[in-house]
């Protein structure tokens, strides 16, 4: 069906003379620029345009394909680099050069490339949707799982066994249904499930403060506010570099170009800790950055978690981050604001917050259709304004997620990194975790931890004595306290992102790091009680030398080391 | 193409809307010839086939519903020559030197379109300012966008000048140019920088856009744009090593809400418009450097803040979208300090990529944390000094104390024609850390320290 445009202003195109429905997929213009039918009005739909509407005329011709904004779903999805409609950035330089055009489109999946398919269902076979018919070996550590799609069922009465492209039929139902490697599957509507489960192990991300003292479970969901220059980016990609789940998807939504650059960079030449292979393996990278057109922003975010899904439904733990949930939220104001909707708070459209739980609803420890397995833990960065934790973002992204790191700039300007604040970020899932680390961490492990909580709660309440009185005015066993609280902060809590060593720490550092901690605070407890003085307790030399060791290649002969220091300068002291 | 409407049907603050029209591309270049003889230039805003929204840059002043309007049937561009460099134009392109035309060797959309993230390469050349607080703590790289965070009466223009007139990157000889693009400033604070881009000689390798607080507001919203495509061009056509100077983004942000009220749009936050982050991100996004190309576009851009807030939409918008920022404080300049940045809320993004060992040298990331720790831990100290006095410190404290002293007066504090290189940078931070025990020295490496402390250095 041929239409035409009616008006234009900016992103927001309306159109004539067709009759859509919701969310289709049009193409406007004379040169095909890509939009999403939003609203329907008599005979006019208003469409959001993915592309600059520069020059685009009143009159031009519309098409209507008829089908809602869909991902391309196959074997090439890992190691691609999208824009927010999966377009692969690669393709568009080499058909565009280094600026974006418009009104050029490129599949999802390359078409050319060949896979070998290996079919593990036979002919004869019922299947039913979801279920897994056959396997390709996508990189080196990931088999993708060809699976029926959802909507599909029915008995096989053929299927072929070899190289494919991915738009080749590799299988055929009774009644004539062909499959081919490829599925779509749009974005906005979420992959069906068979159940959902509760969370209940963690993701180890070998960052001390977040696996220590904040864990988030696997299948759950994480919200990262700050205010800029606090870390949020490195923060993220800390996550995406390290998280133990099986496949990454990196969404750079409204984000910096040079930081995508970076990311694109570097993600090729990082090493899988698990598997020693180029981290991109198992990455699908989305980058929109925040000059692109705002439409495709607030789309990049939906091809994301799809993608996510789908590697979900194969049975893979699936790590989704995107920075930052604020500027999808913003792509949202923007487009409802060009169509004129009743503000809600702060001028963001009064679905916000559905928006927003819908999102995250999205992630979730799952048995799939084809009775996998699998999970997406949803980690989405927030940038309130002017760090301001009240705004409607973050207040209304709060009431959904589980795990809150707040970042503080006061941290990030003494460079204490990551900055996030142990005082006000939570984790609920430290309870629903806890036998898991008792049982494959340590069974000490949830006390130390809690005790150090502990006393990090209490340094903030002796630090405001302090600022009155000096601390040379409270009582030994408080100063004792306050040092204490300054090697966790020191020696425990920060990390160095880029420090080649110190940038992953597996869970057993970690418990072997807080323990030496532990260990000096209560023979520095002991000694106090047996009468030695403060000052000889504070100069020990071991101490100090524990700043350093989690720097070291060998770790645990540094930390031995170290220890029996400790316990023979204790045992000099006398006491005990 | 050349036909000229009478259909003017509504005048509304720079807006003027005119019904039955041929249909009129969006974003269009237009035309206006008022009664008295004079044009007047504008873009279109919203076009339908009923009713074609302008936005008139020169403002509305002497339009009535018998002015003509001709769409040009193209969106704005910017004639562009490499004979641009020396010459000083209008804030929408005109030259305003008494020079002729500039004769184009090509013709650009001044929009510019959004470079794709896999072209970018990551900026990581060292860019020297010869100001210690730059180049030592917050490092400024080829490619990167940073903008000055002042307030209204802090020598910010003094600062942008020098980084200006001093900026190099160290035994680097390629072509290097500075566009320069005013918007909304004062006549004077423009004279001031005109004078100093003749005197030194500047002005033979910028090309200068001057919109000025008295020419119309709606002006200010393409100038920058005008600035950056000129940067574009003479960055990835010519190799050029450009660097932009735009001041002062507040300006331009009061212009962007003043035609969003025109428009009746839903406002954001203190009535700037919802859509401000995406617009300046479309400034702000035009640096980098492209792989395979020699040139790159590095932003210096200035902003006072309104009231010293740097939570103000402004500041809070600009700081997410560029590389860190450079905040001018109000407190050094009490102090007599120049130049007073103020470095613990200042922050280079990729400082890390440009600088350590075969960039700058490899102390350097060490020297400025632990500078950055003493200074910020210095500075709390100074409030409980006010309570408690000197006295009630520890021995250590009080060096601590002490140091931030001798930072602010030695490491921050310097000429206005003071150019240090990298190593009288580095070298300034190791006298002064120096005053400091060595065991305080945490965050550097031993290896650092027997190689530059200057305890160990004699030996």
């Amino acid at each position: 069906m041929k239409g035409e445009i009616y008006r234009v202003a900016g992103p927001v195109v309306t159109i004539m003379g067709i009759k859509p429905k919701m969310y289709d997929v049009v193409h406007v213009g004379h040169e095909g620029l890509m939009g999403e039918v939003i609203r329907i009005e008599g005979d006019k739909a208003t469409v959001q345009v993915y592309e600059d509407t520069s020059g685009i005329k009143p009159g031009e011709p519309v098409v209507n394909t008829g089908m809602s904004l869909s991902v391309e779903l196959g074997p090439g999805l890992l190691e691609s680099i999208y824009d927010g409609i999966q377009r692969p950035l690669k393709v568009l330089q080499e058909k565009m050069g280094d600026f974006i055009d418009r009104g050029v489109t490129a599949n999802g999946l390359d078409r050319e490339r060949v896979w070998e398919f290996k079919p593990t269902v036979s002919s004869g076979d019922s299947v039913t949707g979801g279920q897994t018919i056959g396997i390709v070996q996508e990189t080196e550590n990931i088999e993708h799982k060809i699976m029926v799609p959802p909507t599909v069922s029915g008995t096989i009465e053929e299927i072929k066994s070899g190289k494919f492209k991915v738009d080749e039929t590799i299988c055929v139902l009774a009644g004539g249904k062909e499959l081919s490697m490829m599925q779509k599957w749009p974005v906005r509507m979420p992959r069906p499930v068979d159940k959902k489960f509760i969370p209940r192990r963690p993701l180890i991300t070998g960052q001390r403060i977040l696996d220590g003292l904040f864990p988030v479970a696997k299948g759950g969901t994480a919200a990262i506010p700050g205010p800029f220059g606090s870390g949020k980016t490195v923060t993220q990609q800390q996550l995406a570099k390290w998280s133990d789940t099986d496949i990454v998807v990196y969404i750079g939504c409204g984000e910096r170009g040079n930081e995508m650059a970076d990311v694109l960079n570097e993600f090729p030449e990082l090493q899988d800790p698990k598997t020693g292979r180029p981290l991109m393996e198992r990455t699908v990278l989305i980058a929109n950055t925040s000059n692109m057109p705002v439409a495709a922003r607030e789309a990049s975010v939906y091809t994301g978690i799809t993608i996510a899904e789908y590697y979900r439904d194969m049975g893979y733990d699936v790590s989704l981050m995107a920075d930052s949930s604020s500027r999808w939220a913003e792509a949202m104001r923007e487009i409802s604001s060009r169509l004129e909707e009743m503000p809600g708070e702060e001028g963001y459209p009064a679905y916000l917050s559905a928006r927003l739980s819908e999102f995250y609803e999205r992630a979730g420890a799952v048995k799939s259709l084809s009775a996998e397995e699998g999970s997406i833990t949803v980690i989405g960065a927030v940038s309130p304004p002017g760090g301001d934790f009240s705004e409607p973002v973050t207040q209304n992204t709060l009431r959904i997620v589980k795990v809150f790191w707040a970042l503080d700039a006061k941290l990030a300007q003494r460079r204490h990194f990551p900055s996030i604040d142990w005082l006000t970020s939570y984790s609920l899932y430290t309870q629903g975790l806890a036998d898991w680390f008792a049982e494959n961490v340590a069974p000490d492990w949830v006390p130390l931890r809690d005790n150090a909580m502990d006393l990090l709660q209490q340094e903030s309440e002796l630090q405001e004595i302090v600022q009155l009185v000096g601390s040379d005015a409270l009582p030994e066993d408080q100063q004792l306290v306050l040092e204490i609280c300054r090697m966790l902060r020191e020696y425990f809590l920060q990390q160095n992102a880029f420090h080649p060593v110190d940038t992953y720490c597996p869970f057993d550092k970690q418990y072997q790091l807080l323990k030496a901690i532990s260990k000096y605070s209560d023979m520095a407890q002991a000694a106090l009680e047996s009468g030695i003085p403060m000052k000889d307790i504070l100069s020990i030399e071991s101490k100090d030398e524990l700043a350093k060791v989690k720097f070291e290649e060998d770790f645990e002969g540094a930390l031995n080391v170290v220890m029996e220091k400790m316990d023979k300068e204790f045992a000099a002291l006398g006491g005990n | 193409m050349t036909k000229e409407y009478k259909t003017i049907t509504e005048i509304s603050g720079p807006l003027i809307f005119l019904e039955k029209t041929e249909p009129v591309g969006y974003g269009e270049l237009v035309h206006i010839n008022l009664p008295d003889g004079t044009t007047k230039r504008g873009q279109v805003l919203d076009t339908s086939s009923d009713v074609v929204a302008v936005q008139v840059f020169e403002g509305t002043g002497g339009l009535n519903e018998e002015s003509g309007v001709v769409f040009s049937g193209e969106t704005i561009k910017l004639p562009v020559s490499k004979d641009m460099l020396g010459r000083i134009l209008s804030g929408a392109g005109e030259p305003l030197d008494g020079g002729p035309r500039i004769v184009p060797e090509d013709r650009i959309d001044v929009n510019g379109a959004s470079m794709n993230p896999y072209s970018r390469m990551p900026p990581e050349d060292f860019i020297q300012t010869g100001i210690s607080t730059i180049d030592g703590t917050n490092t400024l790289v080829r490619g990167q966008k940073l903008p000055i965070f002042s307030g209204s009466g802090l020598p910010h223009n003094e600062i942008a000048l020098q980084i200006a007139r001093q900026s190099k990157v160290p035994g680097s000889t390629e072509d290097f140019a500075v566009v320069f693009a005013a918007m909304g400033i004062t006549n004077e604070e423009a004279q001031y920088f005109m004078e100093d881009f003749e005197k030194t000689g500047a002005l033979e390798r910028a090309v200068v856009f001057l919109n000025l607080a008295d020419d119309p507001a709606v002006e200010r919203i393409i100038t920058p744009r005008m600035a950056l495509t000129a940067a574009e061009y003479l960055a990835y056509e010519h190799d050029m090593h450009v660097l932009v100077i735009l001041t002062d983004i507040t300006n331009y942000c009061e212009a962007l809400r003043q035609m969003g009220a025109a428009r009746e749009e839903v406002p954001g936050r203190r009535g700037y418009p919802g859509y401000m982050y995406t617009d300046l991100a479309s400034l702000y996004e035009r640096a980098g450097v492209i792989k395979g190309r020699k040139g790159s576009v590095t932003q210096f851009s200035i902003l006072t803040m309104p009231g010293d807030d740097i939570t103000h939409p402004i500041p809070d918008l600009s700081g997410y979208i560029t590389e860190g920022q450079i905040v001018v404080s109000r407190e050094l300049h009490m102090k007599g300090i120049y130049p007073p940045i103020n470095v613990l809320p200042s922050l280079s993004r990729l400082m890390n990529s440009g600088i350590g060992d075969g960039k700058t040298r490899d102390d350097h990331k060490a020297v400025s944390d632990q500078m950055y720790a003493g200074y910020a831990e210095g500075r709390d100290l100074r409030g409980l000094v006010a309570i408690v006095g000197k006295e009630a410190l520890s021995e250590r404290d009080q060096k601590i104390l002490e140091f931030a002293d001798l930072f602010e007066d030695r490491f921050v504090r310097q000429g206005r024609d003071e150019d240090r290189s990298i190593e009288d940078t580095l070298q300034v931070g190791w006298d002064i850390l120096s005053e400091l025990p060595e065991s305080l020295l945490t965050r550097i490496d031993n290896k650092y320290i027997e190689k530059y402390h200057p305890a160990h250095k004699s030996n």
